[in-house]
């Protein structure tokens, strides 16, 4: 039952000027379960040591803990290795960090990189900074009427000189779930490498980075549940070893001389500094939440009911536009625009009835440049929101909207 | 009015309400009353850096006192600088520099709005204060 699950989230039963909470910004971030941050303040309480140098008891203690969180992460993903799993600090940290390593192995004057007009500011801003530094050219994949990728273009896109296609396993704007194993067939074809932003990916979808056959796949655990500041780079180990490090100080090296420094093999070689140890274990807890939450038929049901319900209310209503509009790819994620209203307005008569929503461009300038709005309301479920939350939701925007008009 | 009385006023009109929404209606009302703001003065230079929505203030200065016209293309924004302008238009640029706009706390609005209208407030604000400074 989804009210077994609610349970586990204690910030869902907030009330907000005094009304019950309606947590809809999920792709923001999510709430984090009791067992998330039972871990994260048992390993506060008594883990607390920095990893992997010390002798001492506790250090073992916390090494354990964070290197059991990659073995975590890489059954996960399937990962075919846990040198391939490099904690970051975020979905954007890992994409820098490719952008800037991959960039300075492989990436020269004129070479082009390709992402998708739908993409994050996060999975535009480091290939643009990379392109400026390398005098590289960044290509731009564009979408269909309905909000899906228009994969048939990839083809022309690619050329000789195409170094790196990075794309969204799903829109943090449209929520539609893109065919990332059919782009890797097509880049791979071509010879060239991709890279999955699976910020939104990884909480919806199963992930099996080997199935899909991605080169790089990377994610956010604050929107997984799991503490903030705690992020995930999978990368293919031969693209990992074949990049530089991207910053270096501590655990990244092996040995240091002012003559020649070497480099800690992977995956230290890309966690330079102190880690998020008292973070990156709350990927354990977080995980099996997620698993529990897949396994579980109520949950999965009510999922798809919010999903079939919310989309057909907002494609019903006339005054309402709704942007990725293909159900079979969609997941409880809806961005649209009301005719004649604001969407800062509506966020916040919303608020004051309780419901929390994002409103703006939602780090996607570009996508709302081309979509020709300045920005729009966005209510993203997770598995623990109900089909009731989901009608209220909808009562509260038809109410917000005759305020409005 | 003086200044002082017009700050009174508004303080005054706020405090009937209890409810959020009633003040959310409240401000729609003022936004939609608002004097209409020619499409040609919506000008980079007169748009206001820090808000979620576009908020346009253009200022006149006659016989030695400021009068504001302004617009935005959210309703509860446009209430709000509709406020402000009510407030501060006919005053001295004196008057408004030595004010210490103290009556946006006393009608709860700062704390009550969303972070980035509470920054776009303050812009309204510091924009006010700059073209009194």
């Amino acid at each position: 039952m989804v009210e077994e699950i609610r349970k586990q989230f204690p910030a869902l039963s907030a009330h907000v000027y005094g009304k019950p909470l309606v947590y809809l910004d999920n792709a923001a971030t999510a709430m984090r379960p009791q067992s998330v941050v039972d871990t994260w303040s048992q390993s506060v309480l008594a883990g607390n040591a920095n990893i992997h140098r010390a002798v001492h008891y506790l250090a073992g203690v916390a090494t354990e803990a964070y290197e059991g969180a990659r073995d975590c992460v890489q059954a996960f993903i399937n990962a075919s290795s846990r040198e391939e799993i490099v904690f970051t600090s975020g979905a954007t940290a890992a994409v820098n960090l490719v952008a800037f390593s991959f960039g300075e192995a492989f990436i020269g004057e004129g070479d082009e990189v390709i992402v998708s007009t739908a993409e994050h500011h996060s999975n535009i801003v480091p290939w643009q900074l990379l392109c400026e530094r390398k005098k590289a050219v960044l290509k731009v994949l564009d979408i269909r009427e309905n909000g899906t990728l228009a994969v048939e273009q990839l083809e022309k896109l690619l050329s000789q000189r195409t170094k790196i296609v990075a794309i969204s396993n799903i829109s943090n704007v449209l929520g539609l779930i893109n065919p990332v194993r059919e782009i890797a067939q097509i880049c791979h074809a071509h010879g060239v490498p991709v890279l999955v932003d699976g910020a939104q990916g990884i909480v919806h979808e199963p992930v099996d980075v080997q199935a899909l056959d991605c080169d790089f796949y990377v994610f956010s655990g604050h929107k997984l549940y799991a503490a903030t500041g705690t992020g995930v780079l999978y990368g293919k180990r031969k693209w990992l070893d074949a990049m530089p490090p991207y910053m270096g100080g501590g655990e990244m090296i092996k040995s240091v001389s002012f003559a020649q420094t070497t480099f800690a093999p992977l995956p230290e070689k890309f966690e330079a500094g102190t880690q998020n140890f008292n973070g990156a274990p709350t990927l354990v807890p977080a995980i099996r939440f997620v698993q529990e939450a897949r396994a579980n038929v109520a949950v999965q049901a009510e999922q798809a009911a919010i999903t079939e319900y919310v989309y057909t209310k907002l494609t019903e209503d006339e005054r309402i536009t709704l942007y990725g509009t293909s159900l079979e790819q969609k997941i409880p994620l809806f961005s649209f625009a009301v005719k004649g209203a604001h969407h800062e307005d509506l966020a916040l008569i919303m608020d004051k009835m309780g419901v929390a929503l994002r409103s703006g461009q939602m780090c996607a300038e570009p996508l709302m440049d081309r979509l020709g709005v300045t920005g729009l309301l966005r209510a993203s479920f997770g598995p623990y929101n109900t089909l009731q939350e989901a009608e209220y939701f909808i009562k509260c925007l038809d109410k917000a909207i005759n305020m409005l008009l | 009015m003086s200044l002082e009385e017009k700050k009174q006023q508004i303080v005054e009109d706020f405090s009937v309400y209890d409810e959020w929404l009633d003040k959310y209606e409240y401000l729609i009302e003022l936004g939609k009353s608002l004097e209409a703001f020619p499409e040609e003065k919506k000008t980079e230079e007169r748009l206001i850096k820090g808000c979620q929505s576009r908020v346009w203030l253009d200022s006149e200065e006659r016989d030695g006192r400021l009068y504001f016209t302004a617009d935005s293309d959210a309703i509860i924004t446009k209430g709000i600088i509709s406020l402000l302008i009510s407030v501060y238009s006919g005053s001295t640029k004196e008057e408004i520099a030595a004010d210490d706009f103290g009556f946006v706390a006393e009608i709860g609005l700062k704390d009550n709005l969303s972070p980035t209208r509470a920054n776009g407030l303050v812009s309204m604000i510091e924009r006010i204060k700059e073209i009194a400074g």
